[in-house]
């Protein structure tokens, strides 16, 4: 195996750990009450035939066993505070512990949704705050924070598309997406009832402006456009895009799910953004916490303010914060209370911790990563845009196909020398693909470590394409049959 | 900045070696004509001791200290330190969504352990990683529901959480999907002839919650009968999930839509919570959101990957069963945790406390006012009718440090004074009998300047 192996990793020992059902025995507990200050109660009196008496296979473990058993589990995971996380388009960057402490202050961890605005000014203050930095951030008008993650965030926003058209007394019939979207862009539009169309890219990965021309008519509601695109790239007639959709009637939504690209250097409002997301769990450094908990913030220009979810925060006379319910244009609730407030207190921890200068450096320092990367794998990989890079690139492995070893099996090769795997096989207009996204979170050693690491595997590849392919070769348990999995599905533990 | 690790000798020596002068070389591709040429307006950069001061002053104003009975969808129970201990490593804290099987083999594990407990504590035989929370799992479950029986309308207990039938109407507007909501009669519970009048061949699903917004467990068997035996299926929403220790499952159920929170995850202020759906098996592929699975690797070794990956978004696009990505994993992950520590025995003596403590608040209150809906069976919450108004109530608890029921008038105009009372294992005896004693002088000077007929009225 390669020289450069163990620079960056080197294997230890890792402990062994069952279910944890398999460590259950009765009469262990790792809990204690304290003694009840008022009367027992005789639950089948009270709850009749509706009273459980068997709580089935629940386990009954110790305490050290639990920190055990979840302590060992989690050494079993890569995560961004080991090494670099490279997933294109899920801008994964250190999250800062500050943010953490100060969302289990008393205060806001225990505040009920429903206590009464006198006693949640501190809360209001938050979102205030916070929606705040991030109409400026967008140079967008107004914001909504409650949406609860990306997805849900477009959801939300096509609603509003939807609400603001039927107001013009036309809902349109379809919605604009690029053959480069995430997958959640189509499956969004079709829970709001639209037909989606396909838009192709140029041979610079663009959005092809004469076939937008071609496409645009007044039955579609609006273009879902990434910016910077799933390839990395400026969509650079941005303008002529806003142009041509604004002629026909139609609005052009930004998928922020890129905004790490932008932060400080220039603004989705400035260049005719009607409404888009964000995504405080990517670019706003909250954990990603192994699959969410995510927050989706929606911003949009004066004209979609009546559409707002409710309810709306507000400013009152007396200078105090509230929410006002009272809106008949809104598109109604998309979540219970007020989104996923303990994210809104991350989210604006780090920006207090960045201030403008910061915000800007960090953005900086993103792109000024990616272009690295892409500098020193240029030539060893195929890179199948041309077009200039902002915070992550996509190669593909056209090369090392020939060789019959593919994206996937390159990813999983990197996790040997230390590293999580880019985003494979996405976006699907290109073939093979390998999208990177360092973050500004990474040091100039972890990148040169990445990309020596790189430059050994397509080596390996050359020398021994068969190790690759059967990569990794390090882990607690080697490629898993998926196909099994999804073919006869074991989704519970059974005794 | 400090969570920048680059020296300017760093981030020159890089633009160097890609043959760049300055930074803005590579930003050229951004039309000079909307580069921002400023500072963002934004607060100046903070030093960390001075954001956990700012937060601490906004902690301060945000009722920090308070005794609380609020309930009605976001439940106060105790969360065990070490939930935060261990939610807290970086290898939890800072993964991503487990798609490299090989190296997230702790997340998985512990998911297909949440999936099992789930299970267990439904009566359900699958469930799936997390939603959004409960509303939207809700709505979800719904849609999934219409996706089944091929029928389009959906009939919703009018005592399903207020919020919770708000975002089903924002989801369902744009999707044809009529609904009709029934009442509750005068028990509480949801009035079964209702049900039986209201559900048609073109209904998809009955929603109900259990318990209901009132506190008060619905009769699930007769109502999975009345839904059942016209071709409809039955959706449960649980909102307190703490009840299941104590209270019977909704076997009869096709689908559960369940809010986690109650199992050790911070009230902070309405989220993030734990949306969870459970169903049977035979649904398994109209099931929104993540699942994972047990599998092997190539030397037979028991793993773990996500599964069933063609229902969604990143997979069938389009024709996905939901839009939902990223969702809820740190939060399932303190659920997991919480169940864990309770398990079989704790749970349950868990709920008998929260159970004992609102039957005392039960007798308690029914002294000096009226507990509406009391033959009912309940929970952890009670309904409380007073003369007074419940804000005016509320305000003066506040002076004793204490956050008094949820009035129940902004849903419920039909419902006058009445105010919605939760009692968790942590309302003490002397809290209650604070605020009951509150309750008693309201009560008692109303009473003394309502005229006769008022109070012969009432008397009635």
């Amino acid at each position: 195996m390669s020289k450069h192996m163990t620079r960056k990793a080197t294997r230890h020992v890792n402990q062994n750990e069952g279910l944890i059902f398999e460590k259950s025995s009765p009469g262990k507990a790792a809990w204690k009450l304290p003694p009840l200050d008022v009367p027992e109660v005789d639950a089948a009196k009270l709850l009749g035939r509706s009273e459980r008496k068997n709580l089935g296979n629940m386990p009954e473990v110790s305490e050290i066993e639990i920190i055990r058993h979840f302590t060992r589990l989690s050494t079993w995971n890569y995560a961004i505070d080991l090494g670099m996380y490279p997933l294109g388009s899920c801008t994964m960057k250190y999250n800062p512990r500050v943010n953490e402490v100060v969302s289990r202050l008393d205060g806001i961890a225990n505040g009920h949704p429903y206590q009464p605005e006198k006693i949640s000014q501190g809360a209001l203050r938050i979102i205030k705050t916070l929606s705040d930095c991030l109409t400026e951030i967008t140079g967008m008008d107004a914001i909504t924070l409650q949406p609860a993650a990306g997805a849900h965030g477009e959801l939300t926003g096509l609603l509003m598309v939807r609400a603001y058209h039927d107001s013009k007394g036309k809902p349109r019939k379809k919605v604009l997406i690029p053959d480069s979207a995430h997958g959640t862009n189509p499956a969004t539009a079709a829970m709001v009832g639209y037909a989606i169309e396909n838009l192709k890219s140029n041979s610079s990965g663009i959005v092809d402006t004469g076939m937008l021309e071609a496409q645009m008519n007044e039955d579609v509601a609006a273009l879902m456009l990434t910016n910077p695109n799933t390839l990395g790239v400026f969509e650079q007639e941005i303008h002529k895009i806003a142009d041509i959709l604004h002629a026909k009637g139609g609005l052009l939504y930004m998928d922020g799910a890129n905004m790490n690209a932008l932060v400080g250097k220039v603004r989705p409002g400035d260049f005719g953004v009607d409404l888009m997301h964000l995504n405080l769990h990517k670019t706003f450094s909250t954990p990603h916490g192994g699959g969410g908990p995510g927050s989706g913030p929606v911003a949009i220009k004066k004209f979609l303010e009546p559409f707002l979810p409710k309810p709306v925060l507000i400013s009152k006379s007396d200078s105090t914060l509230g929410f006002e319910y009272d809106r008949p244009q809104s598109i109604g609730r998309v979540r219970s209370f007020y989104g996923n407030f303990g994210m809104f207190v991350r989210a604006l921890a780090y920006i207090l911790a960045n201030g403008p200068e910061g915000l800007r450096q960090t953005t900086e320092d993103a792109v000024l990563n990616a272009n690295y990367i892409r500098k020193g794998l240029e030539g060893t990989y195929e890179l199948p845009y041309k077009s200039p890079s902002m915070h992550e690139v996509v190669c593909s492995d056209k090369l090392q196909a020939k060789k019959g070893v593919r994206t996937m099996d390159i990813a999983k090769r990197l996790i040997d020398y230390g590293f999580h795997p880019y985003t494979t096989a996405f976006p699907l207009i290109v073939p093979g693909a390998m999208m990177i996204e360092p973050t500004e979170s990474e040091s100039k050693e972890e990148l040169d470590l990445f990309v020596e690491a790189m430059h050994s595997i397509a080596q390996e590849v050359e020398e021994d394409a068969e190790m690759v392919r059967s990569a990794p070769h390090s882990t607690r348990v080697s490629r898993l049959d998926e196909t099994a999995a999804a073919r006869n599905p074991v989704l519970r533990w059974k005794p | 900045m400090r969570y920048l690790p680059k020296s300017p000798a760093d981030r020159e020596a890089m633009l160097k070696s890609m043959g760049a002068r300055s930074i803005d070389d590579l930003f050229k591709s951004i039309p000079a004509e909307y580069r921002l040429n400023r500072d963002l307006k934004v607060p100046r950069q903070m030093a960390e001791s001075e954001i956990v001061d700012w937060f601490r002053e906004r902690s301060r104003e945000n009722g920090d200290g308070q005794a609380s009975f609020l309930g009605a969808g976001a439940y106060s129970h105790y969360r065990p330190v070490i939930i935060d201990s261990l939610i807290s490593r970086g290898e939890f804290l800072t993964a991503y969504t487990p798609y490299q099987a090989e190296i997230s083999q702790g997340t998985l594990q512990s998911i297909f352990e949440f999936q099992t407990m789930i299970c267990e504590l439904t009566g359900m035989e699958v469930a799936n990683a997390s939603m959004y929370d409960g509303s939207t799992a809700a709505a979800e479950a719904v849609m999934m529901a219409v996706r089944l029986t091929g029928r389009r309308s959906v009939v919703i207990a009018r005592s399903v959480h207020p919020e919770y039938r708000e975002v089903l109407a924002t989801y369902a507007f744009h999707q044809g999907m009529p609904l009709v909501t029934v009442p509750f009669a005068d028990s509480g519970r949801l009035d079964a002839n209702a049900v039986e009048k209201a559900i048609t061949a073109d209904t998809a699903c009955l929603l109900i919650q259990s318990p209901n917004f009132f506190g008060c467990i619905e009769d699930v068997e007769a109502l999975a009968e009345i839904a059942h035996r016209k071709g409809a299926m039955l959706v449960v929403s649980i909102a307190e999930a703490v009840s299941l220790g104590i209270v019977e499952p909704p076997r009869s159920a096709d689908i559960i839509a369940m809010e986690a929170q109650s199992f050790g995850v911070p009230m902070t202020f309405g989220g993030p919570y734990c949306g969870v759906i459970a169903t049977r098996e035979a649904y398994v592929r109209q099931l929104p959101g993540r699942l994972v699975g047990q599998t092997t690797d190539r030397s037979g070794k028991r793993g773990f990957v996500l599964t069933l990956a063609t229902r969604e978004q990143h997979i069938r696009r389009e024709k996905a069963t939901s839009n939902i990505c990223t969702n809820q994993a740190l939060v399932a992950l303190m659920a997991n945790i919480f169940m864990t520590i309770y398990g079989k025995v704790g749970l349950k003596e868990l709920a008998r406390q929260n159970l004992a403590k609102a039957a005392y608040a039960a007798q308690q209150f029914g002294k000096q006012a009226t507990v509406l809906f009391s033959a009912a069976p309940r929970f952890n919450e009670i309904v409380v009718q007073t003369r007074e108004d419940p804000y005016a109530i509320n305000s003066r608890l506040l002076g004793h440090k204490i956050v008094g029921g949820f009035p129940l008038k902004k849903f419920y105009p039909e419902l006058g004074n009445a105010s919605l009372w939760c009692c968790t294992e942590l309302t003490t005896r002397s809290t209650i009998d604070t605020a009951v004693g509150v309750v008693a002088e309201s009560e008692s000077s109303e009473t003394s300047a309502a005229d006769e007929a008022t109070v012969a009225e009432v008397a009635k």
